[in-house]
């Protein structure tokens, strides 16, 4: 796929579309594309992350769902746990497998009415430098749409599916506006899953409002086949008092590349950043994260951990802002990563940029290998080699898992981590 | 009595005249403005040096045309004019001398201002000295005792008349012409600079040291530095700089070239104070500087760095890890005060089995100054055992300056260990209020703490310039402390 090609693509989706409250926006966007393209490795945020393979394939943009494939989604949500949940297949909304309130809706929805919340949010704390989110909001029609109110504590957490399933490379875009009211706690889990044999890349944009001392958890698992590429973009905006969680758990999928904005805009708001991954295989994970004090008394805690086994690739790209007005900040970040073969690659920039002088801001990064001491010492009492290393790989993904707040959730990504590191672990969790 | 206060303290530090800013009287020969491939020519000509030279500063010359000024640095400076800029400026007569007193009276008076009395260091000091001043050498001392153990330290332009063989073999190797817009812009155009080597097994027995001065207005200088540590030797260079303050921005692209054969050791010591500009921000010198060593087995090149001058600073002396067993070092103090904006780190690139690299980088910015630290640490694939532990800690002083880190860290081989670890803090208060409460004034404390504070790379300095350097960072301190 090609410059061409989504121009093309754009025209069609244009057409196809009744005329709606985006559609100036969408046309904007995409001519902020056209000039830009896709990404390049001459750019700086994309130096160590190439989309030439990624594109390769020639996707469709418009597809369709078979009555098979909805049987077949069904039947894997009846065994799911108790959540709110919103279903897209093929970009698709599937509202006889949603669960669809006031509050939690979806783009498609929302758009045909005249919509105020819309312009007023939309967009609008997305990072419009980057081309995949202008690609993103030229083709936004369907994904997320969710207004919770004030002083609530959600009672189940809202888990966002996006499935897919197709004959021929697929290229899906969703986009996500996600806001959470005044002294509101909400729990989020987001997953995209490949049922079908092709090649799918996913496009995602999501844009995240914390108001005033609300509590947000927003956790991503990215557990995909071995056919599917995820570029993913998600800002959140946070006011004053909020702490906002966001956990990227990387396990699958063959490329993905997260890229990850706070803006704090409130007086004491904490930002956590939490990443895990674990790769073999020919797996790439690119994680750019980027915080933005913007004001004082603010924290941010930023922890991402790493295996990488095979021919793996890791990019870790953490830049810190600090503005002169952000005095008092805390910022710490601290990125580990283990490599367990020489095939496997790292690159690893943290990178801190400071304009206020009363801050405590640190960043940590080291890479190495399980402590050879330390597995003598387990050896020495018995421990069997093999499960000494699963132990101590454990224990280091554990860092990262124990901030999960689900326990269903917490299990189901322990029993990932013990498949991917092909142990088992009695450890209930 | 009075309590000094923060206030005093920045009051102070505005009025505070560049100490070293004065500017001497010398008659210089000096080129018209203005660079093409004649201007090279009749430098290499007016230089006295052999074709392969000629072609090769005009191979570097091409090679520049067709390069783009890079703009990545974090830095924001408005661009040289390089038809702007003399290309060649020299004293005007140029006597051999033997002893100091057949030197010009008004050279040794700068010296003295300058605090290094040629005399006394050679007496005291046991340091022989290649003074640059506008780019040509005009006094070399020491050169006999040197010349008995077979170490060669003359300027460049000498070494390439009386040891081609050595300058062919190794010029342009480490930084090739091609390497980046500066590097080729030095290539065509340098005058002169220090040639370095040290024979097999030899351990030189006294510190090189070379003061670089820019002196006449408005000349750019263009230094070519090239040390080469044969099998099982040892060298301790030092070069440092202070330059007369000038009202417009004086361009400094030097590149330095170390080759550290088996066995050899080079440590390559730096305090750079070129002329950083006035309160406001104008004038100060321009520092694009190129500076590489290759590393072959069992050898070890350190690099230890004070950088307290310069209105722009952009350098990154690095190591290539070639050989096995191979160390590399960077040792690093940043300060910048005013407008000053300073972009510097290191490259540390493993190649070799069981290679080493230590990186220490403190940065202290005050008044409006940005202090940027970048690097990159690269473990080839083939690379075993590779070891590195980088630590960047900033300190900011007011709340209208910036520190920035930015360290790319790229591993390739599982048994790479990497460490990094940056930090950015304030001068904590009750460290401040500790001082205080024993005595101490503020100014004397700040003082205090920011000595503690780079600590770790002052000990690297060899002894003569850390008492130096020690100063320069009083000098370059003191002030706007928040």
């Amino acid at each position: 796929m090609d410059n061409n090609d989504i121009k093309i693509a754009f025209d069609a989706f244009i057409k196809q579309h009744a005329p709606d409250v985006l559609t100036a926006k969408r046309k904007e966007a995409f001519e902020t594309f056209t000039t830009k393209g896709f990404p390049t490795k001459k750019i700086e945020n994309w130096k160590y992350t190439s989309l030439k393979a990624v594109l390769k394939p020639n996707y469709a943009t418009v597809n369709t769902v078979s009555d098979n494939t909805l049987e077949q989604v069904e039947a894997l949500l009846a065994a799911k746990s108790e959540t709110y949940k919103l279903v897209f297949v093929n970009g698709v909304f599937q509202e006889q497998l949603s669960d669809i309130t006031e509050e939690i809706n979806v783009f498609s929805n929302v758009l045909k009415a005249s919509n105020t919340e819309i312009n007023q949010y939309f967009d609008t704390i997305s990072d419009s430098s980057e081309a995949m989110v202008n690609l993103n909001t030229a083709f936004a029609s369907s994904g997320a749409f969710i207004t919770l109110a004030n002083n609530k504590i959600l009672a189940k957490p809202i888990e966002l599916l996006f499935f897919a399933k197709a004959e021929t490379p697929v290229f899906l875009q969703a986009r996500n506006l996600i806001r959470v009211g005044e002294n509101t706690h909400a729990n989020i889990i987001e997953k995209h899953i490949n049922l079908g044999e092709a090649i799918v890349l996913t496009n995602a944009v999501t844009e995240l409002f914390a108001a005033a001392s609300s509590h947000v958890q927003y956790t991503k698992l990215q557990n995909d086949s071995l056919l599917s590429n995820l570029v993913d973009n998600t800002s959140v905006s946070q006011q004053k008092d909020s702490i906002v969680t966001v956990n990227t758990f990387s396990f699958g999928g063959k490329f993905t590349r997260n890229n990850l904005t706070f803006h704090q805009y409130g007086s004491h708001c904490d930002s956590v950043l939490n990443g895990l991954s674990i790769l073999d295989g020919k797996q790439f994970v690119d994680n750019h994260t980027l915080v933005n004090h913007n004001v004082p008394d603010c924290e941010s805690h930023e922890l991402y951990n790493a295996i990488y086994d095979e021919k793996s690739t890791g990019v870790f790209n953490g830049k810190v802002i600090v503005k002169q007005a952000a005095q008092k900040t805390n910022a710490y970040q601290q990125n580990k990563n283990i490599l367990l073969s020489d095939t496997s690659n790292v690159y690893a920039k943290p990178q801190l940029e400071i304009f206020a002088d009363d801050v405590k801001c640190s960043h940590g990064c080291t890479i190495g290998q399980l402590d050879d001491k330390v597995l003598f010492y387990m050896k020495q009492r018995g421990i069997p080699k093999a499960k000494a290393k699963a132990l101590l790989f454990y224990a280091f993904a554990n860092e990262n898992v124990k901030a999960v707040k689900i326990p269903a959730l917490r299990n189901e990504i322990t029993h990932i981590i013990a498949s991917k590191l092909d142990v088992t672990f009695d450890l209930e969790v | 009595m009075k309590k000094y206060t923060e206030e005093d303290l920045k009051e102070d530090l505005v009025n505070q005249e560049y100490e070293y800013g004065f500017y001497s009287d010398i008659e210089a020969d000096k080129f018209p403005n203005g660079i093409d491939e004649s201007v090279v020519i009749a430098l290499s000509k007016k230089k006295n040096e052999p074709q392969w030279m000629t072609d090769w500063r005009l191979e570097a010359f091409r090679i520049w045309k067709s390069m783009e000024e890079p703009d990545w640095a974090n830095v924001n400076y408005e661009k040289p004019d390089f038809q702007a800029i003399s290309y060649y400026s020299a004293p005007k007569s140029k006597p051999k001398l033997n002893s100091l007193d057949e030197a010009d009276p008004e050279l040794l008076k700068t010296f003295e201002k300058l605090g290094i009395s040629l005399a006394e260091q050679k007496r005291l000091a046991n340091v022989a000295i290649d003074i640059v001043m506008d780019s040509v050498s005009v006094a070399t001392t020491f050169k006999k005792t040197l010349a008995e153990k077979g170490i060669i330290f003359c300027p460049i332009s000498e070494a390439i008349q009386e040891h081609p063989e050595l300058v062919k073999k190794y010029l342009g190797t480490i930084v090739p012409q091609t390497d980046n817009f500066y590097a080729a812009l030095n290539s065509a155009v340098f005058t002169d600079g220090s040639f370095c080597y040290i024979p097999k097994g030899v351990r030189c027995p006294m510190e090189l040291s070379t003061y670089f001065r820019i002196n006449e207005g408005g000349t750019g200088q263009f230094e070519r530095t090239l040390v080469i540590a044969d099998e099982g030797s040892y060298v301790s260079y030092l070069e440092g700089c202070t330059a007369p303050a000038r009202d417009e921005n004086q361009l400094h692209a030097a590149v330095v070239e170390l080759i550290a054969l088996d066995d050899a050791e080079i440590k390559y010591s730096t305090v750079q104070n070129w002329y950083p500009g006035d309160e406001n921000g104008s004038g100060g010198v321009y520092n694009f500087v190129t500076k590489r060593g290759i590393c072959h087995t069992n050898s070890k090149i350190s690099w230890t760095q004070v950088e307290t001058g310069s209105a722009v600073t952009w350098k990154y002396p690095s190591c290539v890890l070639k050989g096995d067993n191979s160390v590399g070092e960077f040792y690093s103090i940043a300060v910048t005060n005013n407008h000053q904006q300073a972009d510097t780190g290191t490259k540390m690139l493993h190649i070799g089995n069981n290679t080493r690299s230590t990186i220490i980088s403190k940065g202290v910015s005050a008044g409006k100054s940005q202090n940027s630290y970048r690097g990159l640490v690269k473990i080839n694939k083939n690379a075993k055992n590779a070891r590195n532990f980088s630590q960047c800690d900033s300190l900011l002083m007011g709340d209208l300056c910036g520190a920035h880190t930015f360290p790319y860290i790229e591993a390739s081989n599982s048994s790479a260990q990497i460490e990094h670890e940056a930090t950015t803090s304030k001068i904590g208060e009750d460290q401040l209020f500790y001082c205080n409460q024993r005595g101490i004034d503020t100014e004397r404390a700040i003082a205090l703490i920011v000595n503690g504070f780079s600590k770790e790379v002052l000990n690297k300095l060899p002894m003569e310039f850390a008492v130096e350097a020690r100063k320069l960072l009083e000098i370059s301190l003191e002030g706007s402390v928040g």
